[in-house]
């Protein structure tokens, strides 16, 4: 059964911008995309919002739904009551372009900034050997689609706009940790992720997990993970000492 | 975000990019999110009163042959009779102060590092942040960047002293199987006190991010080393209950100090099973 629902829906862009009222037919089955998507087509025909899939694996569609970053496709509308106002921002930490639609430039910057993964030189593609257990830890990461609702969740640079130079986000960590697991990877991944991406401005609150549509265990499967492996490296003397007389590095075990 | 909306901190803040979206309130979020990090802050403190009354009080910590895990080990001549385990007092009669200070260090430091206390006291006291997409109030951030925080990296220390402690207090718990005489098979409510915080205290350890990384998770590849990958396993299943054993081994301990503390102070008896 259809009902009329109520929605605040931001307009604006990087001048400014305000949530603007509206009242719009919703009905059974329907995703917040659907209802915004029905206000584009009776309503509001310059209202920008970005989607492709409607199934929760492209990342476009990443917005704030009541304040909760959230997929628009992926969010129901029987989760809400129906005389609830349904409030939808842009995410907050990227620069706006229109509407519900932001600049996530910034995490294409970031990921650039991750070296790329680096095998053994001596190690030609084709001849890469690997054993299930030794990369299936990092194949959780790999089911990452690139929202970037932890990225816009993370405080560090969402209530921190100057500590967006220094740190690489959830995200760009978590693909770090990911190519630091990785059987073949020969990269130094532990002091560039705490000098180079700023791993040590997480406080693991664990908000990255908290939003994440993939429910990916990010702080603890990768970021925690990655904080351990850069203790071994720069803040335990006892594993220092070990790889110095074993004559081998802490990660090559 | 506007500049304006977030709340004055101790610096003010840096601006946020003027291109974001301006909107006014710190937060839009229309659930009850104060609550957790209320709860947790409410636990904490009430934690942290008690446990500092019982440190500094330095009686009713040994009865029955049962002793508090705040005063266990026990290491200075000024212990009550009996209670120092195998009379090993190392800090002889100089020591005038309660002997629970000479070793709460160690606990205490294992849970103020600890990655699940630290989500819990970054949130509920520090509100870095309160809650998810509510803007913190502090104007500068840098995390555990620097000290005091980057403390926090000695974590794995902690852990391998509180293995010590957890080793002495099922030893404790195994010690209450005598009476109060010193008699051995015995047992009683106190016997199962201890040594439920014992188990406890275990599976909060074991469950440990430290723990899972020691164990295995620091290797690249586990098809090398299947021990420590069975182990790795084995531990990440309790790693998913870290929060859950964190609080539960809190009061594990509370409970149990209260219990000895009122044997001990006379309120009731211990009751005994054989």
């Amino acid at each position: 059964m259809g009902y009329k629902g109520k929605f605040k829906v931001w307009r604006g862009d990087a001048s400014g911008g305000d949530l603007t009222d509206f009242e719009v037919e919703v009905n059974e089955g329907e995703v917040v995309l659907d209802v915004i998507h029905r206000l584009q087509a009776t309503q509001a025909p310059d209202m920008a919002c970005r989607w492709n899939c409607k199934a929760g694996k492209c990342g476009s569609c990443s917005a704030e739904i009541n304040g909760k970053p959230r997929l628009m496709c992926m969010t129901r509308m029987s989760t809400f009551e129906e005389d609830e106002t349904v409030t939808v921002t842009p995410l907050r930490t990227f620069p706006v372009i229109k509407d519900l639609v932001t600049d996530v430039g910034f995490n294409y910057t970031k990921g650039r900034e991750v070296k790329s993964f680096t095998p053994p030189a001596d190690l030609k593609p084709g001849e890469y050997r690997m054993q299930q257990i030794d990369v299936e830890r990092s194949q959780e990461f790999r089911k990452c689609i690139e929202c970037f609702l932890c990225q816009n969740t993370c405080h560090v640079v969402r209530d921190h706009e100057e500590n967006k130079v220094a740190f690489a986000g959830p995200r760009y960590l978590m693909r770090v940790a990911e190519l630091d697991m990785h059987p073949l990877d020969t990269a130094d991944r532990k002091n560039a992720a705490q000098e180079e991406h700023g791993l040590g401005y997480c406080n693991i609150t664990k908000c990255c997990t908290e939003v994440c549509p993939e429910h990916i265990h990010i702080t603890d499967n990768a970021l925690i993970p990655m904080k351990e492996r850069v203790v071994d490296k720069k803040y335990d003397p006892l594993v220092w000492l070990g790889s110095k007389i074993r004559r081998r590095s802490s990660s090559d075990a | 975000m506007a500049t304006d909306t977030i709340a004055p901190g101790p610096e003010a803040p840096a601006p946020l990019s003027p291109a974001r979206a301006k909107i006014e309130q710190k937060t839009l979020r229309t659930d009850r999110w104060w609550l957790s990090p209320l709860l947790t802050l409410l636990v904490l403190v009430a934690f942290i009163f008690y446990a500092t009354f019982r440190a500094f009080q330095n009686a009713d910590y040994y009865a029955d042959g049962l002793i508090s895990p705040f005063y266990s080990p026990c290491l200075a001549t000024s212990c009550v009779p009996d209670s120092a385990l195998g009379g090993f007092t190392p800090f002889g009669s100089w020591w005038a102060l309660s002997p629970a200070l000479l070793i709460l260090i160690f606990p205490l430091g294992f849970r103020m590092t600890c990655y699940y206390y630290r989500k819990a006291y970054y949130r509920a006291f520090w509100q870095s942040p309160p809650a998810c997409a509510v803007a913190e109030p502090h104007g500068k951030y840098t995390g555990e960047t620097r000290f005091p925080l980057i403390l926090n990296n000695a974590h794995r220390w902690f852990f391998y002293a509180g293995l010590i402690f957890n080793v002495i207090l099922t030893w404790d718990g195994i010690l209450a199987f005598r009476n109060g005489a010193g008699q051995w098979g015995h047992m009683s409510v106190g016997t199962l006190v201890l040594l439920a915080n014992a188990t406890l205290l275990w599976l909060y350890s074991l469950s440990c991010h430290s723990c899972r990384h020691a164990i295995g998770g620091r290797l690249k590849h586990f098809s090398k080393h299947p021990v420590r990958y069975k182990g790795w396993t084995l531990v990440s299943k309790l790693n998913h209950k870290h929060m859950l054993f964190a609080w539960v081994s809190l009061f594990g301990v509370a409970l149990a100090d209260a219990y000895v503390a009122l044997v001990a102070n006379g309120t009731f008896s211990n009751p005994t099973f054989f």
